[in-house]
């Protein structure tokens, strides 16, 4: 199934991680191959969060990450992202004491070929209305938003996007949606944590799905349709 | 001869410049405890006996290297500035996981260790640091003599003030340091070196305190102690203004030294536990400050 010219761009095998004594991810195997749209399925809790948190260094953890070749599971957060890697994370993170031209200019530039603030603006246009405005008064939508431009600018083509439909109105979700597409036609690398499985499924080339910190199961975008597959997963996912 | 309810204008006018003058320095320093704590989250008790660190750097480099007041202006906040550097890595940066009670605490005690030793080989009497010629004498101003030292150290603080207030709120190197005071790991994980920021950060606290020392010598006795008389109406400042808040800082410091020395002229037996009184009442109906922010 897997076509032996592309090539790994992030490969994974026995990732451990903990929060404290807390044992959260038991051995998550998985791999992107370049240009390839894959998520991370799975209940809350699973450790889909945990994993994409893991790959960037935010939480202590064991095993091996192999990016683009070079070992990244021994070194900090600020050296893991100079590899091109932009992170999206959960809760936003958008900043209250910067406005939306700060936040949208705090990372800083780590590879060349990072899309202009013009190119971001037509992407989202609702954030050049918002310029000027302090980041947490956004709206949920529009923080999601500048979350995402925010990396474009950097350089970054492996872009690790966590639950960024969540709480978001279905007009927002779809403007989303196709901001991904767009990215993905550029030749972008995604690793996406979603719970939204229609959303996922209309965008993904593979989904992996993770349960008690664990890689269960694996599906490629074709083989959603065979009935036993979609049951499999809904059992999974609890859909 | 002009007075103000019953007050002479010349002695009302004298307090006020020696209430802005104490203002300046509680500026300086409760602006560096506010970057830090901003930053670090540790509340930096050592602060104290690191601006007296920087008197005494002043006073030891004039006397025995021959290093003048403008020499020492510059050497003697990297001196403590490295010292802080040095304190960071191996001290302060086990303990950012643990409760501010902890940074608390250590700090103080590297507070009593720094002031034991100096008090233990330079005594409490205090030491004489002459003005430099070129700031000797004094301006007539018509209604009052403003001698040209004093007004040196207003204008530099003032303009090192707003220039580290311009450092952080207008630069894209301060909006790092706004953005890693909200959420350290995610500025790290955009690809900032956040441990080496946090380093420079307290190092440039600390060299803020250290000049403040500097420029304290020639007016205050360059003494072990100077620390601890000072440091205890800076957290009172620090707290009026908002833990962390730069502008807070800044102007609670001016504000309350001139409140200090106007009390003076008032009310003097208040004079001394007036900034406490303005600490409870800011507290009681602003818990966060003057200029904090609810987090």
């Amino acid at each position: 199934m897997l076509d032996t010219h592309c090539e790994k761009r992030l490969r994974i095998e026995g990732l451990n991680a903990f929060y404290g004594d807390s044992h959260v991810l038991h051995g998550i195997d998985l791999h992107v191959e370049r240009g390839e749209l894959v998520t991370l399925l799975g209940r809350n809790g699973a450790g889909k969060t945990t994993t994409l948190r893991a790959i960037m260094g935010l939480v202590e953890r064991r095993g091996d990450i192999r990016f683009d070749g070079a070992d990244l599971s021994r070194l900090p957060p600020h050296k893991i992202a100079r590899f091109g890697i932009g992170y999206v994370p959960e809760e936003r993170g958008i900043f209250s004491s910067l406005d939306v031209t700060e936040n949208l200019l705090l990372p800083p530039t780590i590879k060349p070929g990072g899309m202009t603030i013009e190119e971001i603006y037509t992407l989202f246009p609702n954030l050049k209305e918002r310029a000027g405005s302090q980041g947490t008064k956004l709206s949920g939508g529009e923080q999601q938003m500048l979350a995402m431009a925010r990396i474009l600018r950097t350089g970054a083509d492996f872009l690790l996007l966590d639950e960024v439909t969540e709480g978001l109105a279905p007009v927002i979700i779809e403007q989303i949606g196709i901001a991904i597409g767009l990215l993905k036609e550029r030749g972008f690398t995604i690793l996406l944590v979603e719970q939204n499985f229609p959303f996922a499924s209309r965008i993904a080339d593979r989904h992996y799905v993770v349960e008690n910190g664990r890689v269960v199961d694996m599906v490629a975008k074709d083989d959603l349709n065979d009935p036993g597959v979609a049951e499999r997963l809904h059992s999974f996912l609890g859909v | 001869m002009t007075t103000i309810l019953g007050i002479p204008m010349q002695a009302l006018l004298g307090q006020i410049l020696i209430g802005l003058i104490n203002g300046a320095f509680y500026a300086l320093l409760s602006l560096g405890l506010a970057i830090i704590f901003g930053l670090l989250n540790i509340i930096n008790f050592a602060h104290g006996a690191l601006y007296m660190l920087g008197a005494f750097a002043a006073w030891l480099l004039l006397n025995y290297l021959g290093v003048n007041y403008w020499g020492a202006l510059i050497l003697s906040p990297f001196i403590v500035g490295v010292l802080a550097v040095a304190m960071e890595r191996y001290m302060l940066r086990r303990i950012y996981k643990l409760d501010h009670i902890y940074g608390l605490l250590l700090t103080f005690g590297t507070a009593l260790l720094i002031e034991g030793v100096f008090r233990n080989q330079f005594g409490v009497s205090g030491l004489a640091y002459p003005i430099p010629a070129q700031l000797q004498g004094v301006q007539n101003l018509g209604f009052i003599f403003l001698p040209n030292y004093r007004a040196w150290v207003l204008v530099a603080s003032l303009f090192i003030c707003f220039a580290t207030w311009f450092l952080i709120e207008k630069t894209r190197l301060g909006s790092y340091l706004r953005a890693a005071t909200e959420n350290p790991k995610l500025v790290q994980a955009f690809g900032i070196n956040v441990p080496l920021m946090i380093t420079l950060t307290y190092a440039f606290g600390v060299a803020l305190a250290a000049l403040a020392g500097v420029m304290a010598a020639p007016i205050y006795q360059v003494s072990p102690v100077m620390g601890s008389n000072i440091i205890i109406v800076v957290f009172a400042v620090v707290v009026i203004g908002g833990m962390g808040s730069i502008l807070g800082a800044i102007v609670s410091g001016f504000g309350l030294g001139l409140i200090e020395g106007l009390t003076k002229v008032f009310y003097p037996e208040a004079s001394s536990t007036v900034i406490f009184v303005v600490m409870a009442i800011v507290l009681l109906v602003k818990p966060t400050g003057l200029f904090g922010r609810a987090e």
